[in-house]
This record gives C-alpha cells, sequence and structure tokens, in this order.
C-alpha cells in the first residue's frame, strides 16, 4: 500500500520545485524590464523597445505559468496537509490571504495593462503598470516567505491541544510575522532571483555574441544580443558577491536557530570543534554513497570552515552533532549535498562574474569565446541553485513542518488514502513533465524568433508577420 | 515534543508569555486581543464576505469560461482570435478571485478549508487541472501559427473552461448537499447549471467585446444558454426541495426572495439582450450570479459545513488574526476594485486589432 505521507511529500516537493523555476524569472525580471520601460518611454531608442518587448514575451509566458501552478500549491495546504492548515491556519491562513488581496491582484491586473496595453494608454499609466507588476511580484514573495520562516523559525503563538490536535493561536502577530528567519530569506530568495536571471540573459546573450563575433555568422539585430549580453553580466557583476556574502552570514543564522539543520548541512554527526567544511567529500566505499551515516570520508575541506561558517569568524567552535537530538533526522545525505552544490555554483558565479567583467573592461567581451561558453553553460545554473537552496531549506527541516511544533507526518490530512494521493501523485508528475517542456520549447521559440521589428504594430518575430487576419471592423491598431 | 527545548531561545516561542502586546488599532486602550474590531459582528460578515468573492470570481471568470466554451462554436481561425484578444488583459486577474477566495477561507475559517478540501481531494485536482488547461491555452496558443498547435490549444482552452465551472459546480453542491461520494445526481445537475451560467455571462461579456455580424450571432447563443440555465436551476431547485435537511431553510423568506430575483434578472437579461443593451446584459448576468451564490449561504448558514456541522462561530479563527484580516480587507478591497477598474476602462469597448497577444 502507497503511503499517503510519503505521496503527499513527494507531490509537495514536485508541485513547489516546478512552481519556484516561474517566479524566479518573473521576480528576476521585474527590476529589467521596469528599467527598459523607463528607458524606452525616455529616450524612445529602438534598443530599449525591444528589449522591453522581448523580455515581457518571456515573463508573460512565464507569469501564466507561474499562476496555474501556484494555485495547485495555495489548495495542497488545504488538500494534502489538512491537519497541518487546522493547526497553523490562524497564523498561516493570513499571510497566504494578503498575498492574493495585497500582491497577485496587483501584478495580474496591470500585467493586463503592461502586455496589451501600450497603444491604449498614455505613458504614466504604462509606467505605472510596469512598477505595479514589478512591484506585485516582489511582495508575493514577501507574503510567502513570511509564511515559510514562520515553519522554520516559530514566534508569537500559543499551543493549546484540542482533542489530540495541537492548535496554534496567534498572539503577537509582530513577533510571528517579522520573525528573525523572515529577512533573511527575502534578501537571499530576491537576490537569487536577479541574479539567476541574470545569468539566464547572460547566456542567452552570449550564444547570439558567439556565433555572430567567434563564428562569423551574420545575426540580425547583433545589437540587441550584445546589449542582453551586458545587461546580463553587469546584473551578475553585482549580484554574485552579494549572494555568497549574504549565504555566509545566513548560514550563522541558521547554526543559531536550527541547529539540527545546520549539522545536516554539514553532515556532522558527532559534537565537535574545528570542525573541516568540505568541498568535495566521498565516501571512501561507492556503496555508503547515500548511506547518511557513512564516516569513512574522503575529503578536500577547508580546515575548521565549517565551525567559522556556524560562528562567523571562529574555526574553533562547536558545532552539535546530529546524534545529540532525540528523534529521526533530516535525510542528511540530500541536504549535504544540495548544500555543498548550491555553495559550489555561489562561488562559479563569482568568478563568472569578474571574468566577464574583466574582459569587458579589458575591450574583448564580445570575442573571448572561452567565457561565451561558459556563460552558455551556466544560463539554467541559477535556478539549479536556486532548487538546491529550497531543498536545503525544506528537507533539512524535516522531521519537522513547523520547527519544533509540529511533524510532518502528523501535519498530513487524516483522511486522505494512499490510492487517492498517488493517482494525483502521479497526475503531476505527467502533467507537470508537460508543462516544462511546453514552457522550456516555448522560450527557445521565443528565444530563436528575436526581438520584435521595432516601428512595426505589435507583432513580435518574423512569424508573426502571416497571422490570419484580426477582428472584423478593426480600428486603428498598431502603431 | 522534547526536541523542542533544543531549540535556541529564538526559535523558541518566547512570545508565549508576551501575550497581546499590540494597540495599534482603534482608540488607545484598545487592542487586537480585546476581541472583535468596533464590536462587529465579524464571523457573520466574513461568512458573507467569503460568498461574495466567491460570486465575484464566479462573474468575472465567468466571462472567461464562457468564452472558452464559446470558442468551440467558432470555426474561423480571426473569430477565434478574437475571442482570445477579449479576454487576454483580463483573465489573469479574474483568477486570482479564486486565489483570494481560497487563501480567505484559509485565514478565516481553517478548519472548514482543510476539511473541505481534503474531504473532496480528487475533485479539487479536477479543477486544479482544468485551470491548468485553460490558463496555459491563451497564451501558448499564440505562440505557434500551425494547424495542429492551434487545434490542441485551442482543445484545451475548451476544455479548460467548460471543465472548470462544472467540477467547481459539483464542488459547490457536495458542499451544501453534503455528498461524499465522487459522484453524485446534485453534482451534476449544479456543475452543468454553472457551466450554462458562465456561457450567459460570457456571452454577455463577447457582446460588449466584438462587432458586426459576430455580435448578433452571439444574441442566440446567449439567450439559448439562458434557457438552459433556468431548466436547470428549475432543477436544482428541485432537488433541494427533496432534501429533507434543506427543505425548511429553502422554503424560508430569504431563499423565495433570492430566486425570485433570479427570476427578475434573468428577465432583464433576456431584455437586454434582445435590445443589444451591452452593459444592461452584463448587469444583469451579475445579478443571476450573485442570486445564486447567495443561496447557497443562505441555505447553509449557520453552518459552514454540514458534513461536520462546523458552524460559522466555531469554525471562525481567533480574534487577532480575524482583526487583522478585517483591517487588510477594508483597506485593500476598495484598492482591488481599483485596479480593476482601471484595467477595464483601459480595454473599455470592442477589442482592438493588434491587441492580441
Ligand atoms: C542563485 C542561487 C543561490 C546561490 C548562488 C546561493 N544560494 Fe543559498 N539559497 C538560495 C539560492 C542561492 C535559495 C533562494 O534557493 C534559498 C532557499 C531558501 C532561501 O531563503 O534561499 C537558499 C538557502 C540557503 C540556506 C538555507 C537557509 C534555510 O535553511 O532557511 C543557506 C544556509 C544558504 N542558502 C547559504 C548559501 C551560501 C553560503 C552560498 C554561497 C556561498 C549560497 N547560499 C549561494
Ligand atoms: C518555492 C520554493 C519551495 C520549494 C522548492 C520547496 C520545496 C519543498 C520540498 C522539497 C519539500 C519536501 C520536504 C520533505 O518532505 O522532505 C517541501 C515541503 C513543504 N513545504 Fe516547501 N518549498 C518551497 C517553498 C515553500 C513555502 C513558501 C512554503 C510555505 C508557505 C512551503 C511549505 C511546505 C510544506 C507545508 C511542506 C510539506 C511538509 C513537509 O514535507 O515539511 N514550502 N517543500
Ligand atoms: C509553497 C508555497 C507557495 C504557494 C502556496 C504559492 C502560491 C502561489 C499562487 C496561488 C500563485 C498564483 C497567483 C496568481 O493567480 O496570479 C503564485 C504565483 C506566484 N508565486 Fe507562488 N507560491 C508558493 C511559493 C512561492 C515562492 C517561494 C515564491 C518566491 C519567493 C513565489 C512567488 C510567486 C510569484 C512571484 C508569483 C506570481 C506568478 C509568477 O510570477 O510566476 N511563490 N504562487
Amino acid at each position: 500500500m502507497i503511503d499517503p505521507v510519503l505521496a503527499s511529500r513527494v507531490q509537495f516537493a514536485l508541485t513547489t520545485i516546478v512552481h519556484i523555476v516561474f517566479p524566479v524569472l518573473t521576480m528576476g525580471l521585474a527590476p529589467f524590464l521596469i528599467y527598459f520601460t523607463w528607458k524606452d518611454i525616455r529616450t524612445g531608442e529602438a534598443i530599449y523597445e525591444q528589449l522591453r518587448r522581448f523580455w515581457t514575451r518571456i515573463f508573460a509566458v512565464s507569469f501564466a505559468i507561474g499562476t496555474v501552478t501556484g494555485i495547485v500549491l495555495e489548495f495542497e495546504f488545504g488538500t494534502n496537509f489538512a491537519a497541518f492548515s487546522t493547526t497553523a491556519g490562524d497564523l498561516f491562513g493570513g499571510p497566504l490571504a494578503l498575498e492574493g488581496l495585497l500582491a497577485f491582484m496587483l501584478e495580474a491586473t496591470f500585467l493586463g495593462i503592461f502586455v496589451f496595453g501600450r497603444e491604449r494608454v498614455g505613458n504614466a499609466l504604462y509606467m505605472l503598470s510596469a512598477l505595479a507588476v514589478g512591484i506585485g511580484t516582489w511582495l508575493s514573495a514577501v507574503w510567502i516567505l513570511i509564511a515559510n520562516s514562520w515553519m522554520q523559525t516559530p514566534r508569537g503563538y500559543e499551543l493549546a491541544r484540542e482533542g489530540g490536535q495541537p492548535v496554534v493561536t496567534l498572539v503577537d502577530p509582530i513577533a510571528a510575522y517579522a520573525n528573525p528567519r523572515f529577512p533573511w530569506m527575502f534578501v537571499h530568495m530576491q537576490n537569487a532571483a536577479v541574479e539567476s536571471v541574470a545569468l539566464f540573459m547572460a547566456g542567452v546573450g552570449a550564444y547570439y555574441v558567439f556565433r555572430h563575433h567567434v563564428w562569423g555568422y551574420s545575426i540580425e539585430n547583433v545589437r540587441f544580443w550584445e546589449a542582453t549580453l551586458k545587461f546580463g553580466l553587469l546584473a551578475l557583476v553585482v549580484t554574485a558577491p552579494l549572494q555568497v556574502l549574504h549565504g555566509d552570514l545566513y548560514a550563522r543564522h541558521v547554526f543559531e536557530t536550527q541547529p539540527q539543520k545546520f549539522a545536516a548541512m554539514e553532515a556532522v554527526w558527532e559534537t565537535d570543534s574545528y570542525v573541516p567544511e568540505y568541498i568535495v567529500a566521498f565516501p571512501t566505499d561507492v556503496g555508503d554513497l547515500l548511506d547518511p551515516k557513512a564516516k569513512d570520508i574522503f575529503g578536500i575541506g577547508i580546515p575548521g570552515g565549517a565551525s567559522w561558517l556556524a560562528s562567523g569568524g571562529d574555526p574553533q567552535a562547536v558545532i552539535q552533532g546530529l546524534e545529540e537530538f532525540s528523534g529521526p533526522q533530516p535525510p542528511v545525505a540530500i541536504v549535504f549535498w544540495s548544500f555543498r552544490i548550491m555553495v559550489a555554483l555561489g562561488f562559479w558565479f563569482v568568478l563568472l562574474g569578474v571574468w566577464g567583467g574583466f574582459r569587458w573592461w579589458r575591450g574583448d567581451l564580445l570575442t573571448d569565446d572561452l567565457l561565451h561558453k561558459a556563460l552558455m553553460l551556466s544560463a539554467p545554473l541559477g535556478i539549479i541553485a536556486v532548487e538546491l537552496g529550497w531543498i536545503v531549506t525544506e528537507v533539512g527541516r524535516q522531521p519537522w513542518v513547523i520547527q519544533g511544533v509540529m511533524r510532518t507526518r502528523d501535519g498530513v490530512s487524516p483522511g486522505l488514502t494512499g490510492g487517492e494521493a498517488a493517482l494525483t501523485l502521479a497526475g503531476f508528475a505527467v502533467v507537470y513533465t508537460g508543462i516544462f517542456v511546453v514552457h522550456t520549447y516555448v522560450l527557445y521559440r521565443i528565444i530563436r524568433a528575436g526581438p520584435p521589428a521595432v516601428g512595426s504594430d505589435e507583432s513580435s518575430g518574423a512569424e508573426r508577420a502571416d497571422s490570419g487576419g484580426g477582428p472584423t471592423g478593426a480600428g486603428e491598431g498598431g502603431g | 515534543m522534547s526536541v523542542l527545548a533544543r531549540v535556541p531561545s529564538v526559535a523558541a516561542p518566547t512570545a508565549l508569555s508576551v501575550g497581546p502586546l499590540i494597540g495599534y488599532a482603534g482608540g488607545p486602550s484598545f487592542t487586537l486581543a480585546d476581541g472583535p474590531l468596533f464590536g462587529l459582528p465579524l464571523a457573520e460578515i466574513w461568512f458573507g464576505l467569503l460568498f461574495f468573492l466567491l460570486g465575484t470570481f464566479l462573474f468575472l471568470d465567468g466571462f472567461d469560461f464562457g468564452v472558452g466554451a464559446l470558442f468551440a462554436t467558432r470555426e474561423d481561425s480571426a473569430e477565434r482570435e478574437q475571442f482570445l484578444t477579449a479576454i487576454g488583459p483580463f483573465w489573469d486577474g479574474n483568477e486570482v478571485w479564486l486565489v483570494v477566495f481560497g487563501g480567505t477561507l484559509f485565514a478565516t475559517f481553517p478548519p472548514v478549508y482543510a476539511t473541505l478540501f481534503s474531504r473532496h481531494y480528487l475533485l479539487m485536482f479536477a479543477i486544479l487541472g482544468a485551470l491548468i488547461l485553460r490558463g496555459m491555452a491563451p497564451e501558448l496558443y499564440e505562440q505557434r501559427h500551425d494547424e495542429a498547435w492551434r487545434r490542441w490549444w485551442g482543445r484545451s482552452f475548451v476544455v479548460g473552461s467548460l471543465t472548470a465551472p462544472f467540477f467547481l459546480g459539483v464542488f459547490v453542491a457536495h458542499w451544501l448537499f453534503g455528498v461524499t461520494a465522487l459522484v453524485s445526481l446534485q453534482g451534476l445537475v449544479v456543475g452543468l447549471a454553472v457551466v450554462t451560467l458562465t456561457i450567459v455571462d460570457g456571452a454577455a461579456f463577447l457582446r460588449i467585446k466584438t462587432r458586426g455580424a459576430l455580435r448578433d450571432d452571439l444574441r442566440t447563443d446567449a439567450l439559448l444558454a439562458l434557457g438552459a440555465y433556468l431548466v436547470l436551476l428549475v432543477l436544482t431547485l428541485g432537488l433541494l426541495y427533496a432534501s429533507p435537511a434543506i427543505r425548511p431553510a429553502l422554503v424560508s423568506a430569504p431563499s423565495i426572495a433570492l430566486v425570485l430575483l433570479s427570476l427578475t434578472f434573468a428577465t432583464v437579461y433576456a431584455l437586454a439582450t434582445r435590445a443589444d443593451r451591452y452593459y444592461m446584459a452584463v448587469g444583469a448576468a451579475a445579478g443571476l450570479v450573485f442570486a445564486l451564490v447567495a443561496v447557497v449561504a443562505v441555505l447553509l448558514y449557520p453552518e459552514l459545513d454540514p458534513v461536520t456541522g462546523l458552524t460559522v462561530e466555531e469554525a471562525v479563527v481567533s480574534t487577532i488574526p480575524l482583526n487583522l484580516m478585517t483591517i487588510g480587507m477594508a483597506i485593500l478591497l476598495p484598492l482591488i476594485f481599483g485596479y480593476f477598474a482601471v484595467l477595464y476602462s483601459s480595454f473599455s469597448g470592442p477589442a482592438e486589432e493588434g491587441e492580441g497577444y
């Protein structure tokens, strides 16, 4: 028989892991779009209109898919985690409702104007809608991260038991919602989104620049792709070091508030001081690869590194080992490796930024083919780092769904059968694979079609020209 | 709970003893924990508001569902294009009312959110699946121009637009009748009623957004859908009357008034549609939607879930979050109506060429 707890967890994991891709794209694109719109309106230069329209198309497709996958998540708290929703409803429902009222409403209404309304509204309202959409995407993150950070560092509540079921009552909203984890999460997440989009833009730009300047193909709109590369690189140079610096401090905060999670991130079993930070670690016996307790580890590590990370500078600091915590442990191997790879990627992005920045300064940004290749390969890696970071956060929190208050397995809907959960899980596996493939394919087509020819009508890309007839009795469209 | 002790102070429930320390609402001596804001009957207000949100969703997204259903009746690619252009700027905003309905139910009556959604597990995922089909289709339809691609996304749009309101209707019926089975006669009838209602709604909307012959054609569609809706409404009333638990509430004054109101709106809709009074027809469609949702609310009250017997008073969240939600809603709801006013007035009148995706 399939375990409804396991099926629900896997389903939630799958659906969030797919969802987050789209918010990362939209949140990361938001500041770029605001800038491009501003410059387009102020200067009227063709390049900014192209940048605005091209990236707006990508934004719009990602937004539509972010919406359909997001609604699924909001419903899943009720369908799959009914006991959790009942326990935490007093505290947890509010941010979700406010996210809808305050953020999604702003975003979704003004997006209509931003995407379709260039010809219908004046410059001021158009600029305002760009701002509203951008602010809306970022506010969505505020509320959902308030909800999640409370699950990591819960405060401001009272706990009572009603017939065996723990029930949380909100007593201090400020303590609960302005909880210590939230600012860390928000800054780290938003910077990650911008960094991921920067990498994506730089990678896409590098592809065309490479084909033109290195391989010598004639490429339409070279100037557009060069601009894309430069904007992406510029944003990378700013965000990559910030992410690493911030991540280091963040790790210390996790150590202070969720020591068990930190021990899992570092795979520290026994309480120790002078704990090394492994950069690569390998069990000496291949059979131990997935055994979290593998002790015979061959690793290249920075001596005292983990202690240093935990304490903010003291390589001798003591880290509590996992064995000190009674009860079940998080799956250490997943957390350990996800953390490792995220950190490695973080450093790689810094390197990439420095390398690209140096080339730019030297004036051979457009011709360094090795750099182009590195950028192309790194285009999707930002999003991968985000996924890994979330896996660290969420899997590392196990066995708790609310740290120290409620176990995940107690949060699952009591009446849910394994059959039902498995059925929907299978459905999601199919549908979400489809969604992912379609989104990737559509992005590929948008990118291949290139930016719209400016000065023509709303059509973007060469293909738009062949669209069969418009609405009857049409008015003064286009311009 | 033994591990709790190990969690350092910052993560532990330090605020346990802090108690209500906030006093930023109301007069100087009032704190959010003292009781409902201004002594208002907040549980009842939120019960009403919840159905208002559901009605707003059904009315606004009804445009999009109705357009999706009518899309199936059009072969001509230019006409189909026009249908998509008509809802392009709006559907996303309209759908958020469902998110807000779900979020608000969670925030104000969490046990009801939890039990309803988990009890109707497969049904909820059917709704989600339908919304996925509907939500992806318009955006993707426009990405390519070849036949096969458009045929498939066109189908996805139609199927999603028909099944989403159908399953929503089934959900509301099962909620109201307390059905726990997967399928039921009540679900079928109410599901179909909601589908026809969205077509009534969508046809009225489309007549604002189109011109010429297409606009005239839609008159017939609108009246046919209205006829079908009225038949299904009568069937629904019959089923309600046949249910011993619901009958007393049905023959009470408020329910009868709402049914009469529905018939009035239906008449107005028919007359306005024939006379080409486009905006009045949309108004009458709104009346039909809100009257239906209000009937559901009247029949449920004071319970929120007939199966568990949870009442509004029992299910409502505690005072502090309820007060916070009330303040939030009071500020945000007018703002949101402002956004919708800006959006709908920016795209008023028939859709223009070149505005599409
Ligand atoms: C571009 C993506 C990206 C990059 C390069 C990094 N991170 Fe990160 N990290 C994320 C994206 C991310 C995230 C957005 O996925 C997470 C998940 C939850 C969160 O707040 O941010 C995260 C979580 C996360 C956590 C877990 C927090 C928790 O449990 O709540 C820690 C300790 C770090 N990060 C630390 C780092 C360090 C030390 C990095 C580099 C040296 C680093 N991150 C690079
Ligand atoms: C979008 C980024 C997110 C990703 C990729 C993500 C990932 C995951 C993963 C992998 C799990 C499974 C953990 C396990 O069971 O081992 C999980 C569980 C869960 N997450 Fe998240 N999460 C995200 C954001 C959030 C947010 C913002 C919330 C709350 C508002 C949240 C609430 C939950 C809940 C309730 C569970 C189920 C219980 C559990 O397994 O702990 N998640 N998530
Ligand atoms: C696991 C918990 C989560 C839930 C329940 C959730 C819920 C939702 C819902 C219901 C929507 C659709 C809104 C609409 O109709 O317009 C949505 C979209 C969105 N979500 Fe999530 N979400 C979750 C995780 C996250 C995280 C972690 C982030 C980022 C920090 C995020 C950011 C966004 C953004 C920016 C949108 C707007 C659509 C888009 O830009 O793709 N969400 N989410």
